[in-house]
């Protein structure tokens, strides 16, 4: 029930985003909003059992999607800006040192895991190439290996940013 | 020439830049995992900015014209920009997995973790 | 201010341009699936701006459905790359 409830929630506010502007009820028309809620009502009941499968609610918490709100304009957006400068810098010089090297992540829920993933692919240097399913720890390709690190043999994934802490983010947000 | 349009003009331009590098970097880095890192990041920032462009054009346009057709532009183009950000990392991460499984190793490699764990 | 849009968005089409040399020349099949990748970004990119230069927001959700479907087309060329389909 909670996981029909949720689904069809999602794709209501969804189609409530689509049609903005449509008429005069806040800013929809009332055969918009008729519609929009049967159409939801059919998507909770095709897709309540692919989109929460795992039966955890923990991102209801609206105290974790407010850090969410935070974390994408803010310390993720910032790393994001240094590593696009990173990159025009190395296809203008073409000073690379790549390496695949393995870090250890320290999370573990299948969603922190995919946002530090999403996190390391955006920010600089980095690519995340492979997961250790056994021990949670990702594989990456790095553009400019610093001097000493390809004898390490794990590094651990605070050392990987520079300016904003983005594990403990995810950390707070997903785990 | 009133500060919106400079706005605009500025966000273009980063937006085509950064594009561009990441082009040029797709033609000129040596193998596919160091192309791959240009086209992720770069491309995916300045389609960032240009459709941020079209955003910030829709709201203004919104605030001072006043008709609503304006607000649903800006809207679906800030959508179009959160699916595209979100896509881009998913499918960069998927191909380079799927590359490194079929046995495309990096060239000039000075490490390579993966390789010796034989996942 | 048009003018800035319609040069931006020929500024987008001389990309692509060069991003299907490398879908040419690329030496594996990786290769030619990152510059497919590239430009599908780039014809998302360029659809938004051509929705404001022809002011048909009917153009902004054609480019939403096109970035989903290629990123499910890259995830099954993913897929194939990788020996798994």
């Amino acid at each position: 029930m909670i996981a029909f409830l949720v689904t069809a929630g999602a794709a209501f506010l969804m189609y409530l985003i689509l049609t903005a502007g449509s008429g005069t009820i806040g800013f929809w028309s009332l055969s918009e909003l008729v519609m929009g809620v049967l159409l939801a009502c059919l998507t909770g009941l095709i897709a309540r059992n692919f989109l929460c499968r795992s039966k955890n609610y923990r991102l209801l918490d609206p105290r974790r999607l407010l850090q969410l709100l935070v974390y994408v304009p803010g310390p993720f957006f910032v790393e994001l800006t240094k590593a696009n400068l990173d990159v025009a810098y190395r296809v203008i010089t073409m000073k690379i040192r790549p390496g695949i090297i393995r870090v250890h992540s320290g999370l573990k829920t299948d969603l922190g895991i995919f946002m530090l993933a999403n996190s390391i692919t955006l920010t600089p240097g980095t690519l995340s190439v492979g997961i250790d399913e056994a021990t949670n720890d990702l594989f990456i390709h790095n553009i400019n290996v610093g001097e000493g690190d390809e004898k390490r043999e794990v590094i651990e994934s605070t050392e990987l940013f520079g300016l904003a802490n983005l594990p403990a983010w995810i950390r707070r947000i997903a785990e | 020439m009133a500060a919106i349009d400079i706005l605009i003009y500025i966000c273009l331009t980063i937006g085509v830049v950064f594009n561009t590098l990441g082009v040029v970097g797709l033609l000129r880095f040596p193998d596919l995992y160091t192309r791959m890192h240009a086209t992720t990041k770069a491309t995916t920032f300045g389609s960032i900015f240009t459709s941020l462009t079209v955003v910030v054009y829709g709201l203004y346009l919104f605030f001072t014209v006043n008709d609503s057709q304006y607000l649903t532009l800006a809207i679906h183009a800030f959508l179009a920009m959160a699916c595209l950000a979100f896509t881009n990392a998913v499918s960069a991460h998927a191909l380079a997995r799927a590359a490194h499984r079929s046995g495309i190793m990096p060239m000039l490699a000075v490490v390579d973790r993966l390789a010796e764990a034989k996942l | 201010m048009i003018d800035a849009w319609v040069l931006a968005v020929l500024c987008l089409t001389v990309l692509m341009a060069l991003a299907a040399v490398r879908l040419v020349l690329g030496p594996t099949a990786p290769d030619r699936a990152i510059a497919l990748d590239t430009v599908n970004t780039l014809v998302i990119a360029s659809m938004i701006l051509l929705g404001v230069v022809f002011k048909e927001i009917i153009f902004v959700d054609v480019a939403i459905v096109y970035g989903l479907l290629s990123f499910v087309s890259t995830l099954y060329i993913a897929k194939y790359i990788g020996g798994e389909l």
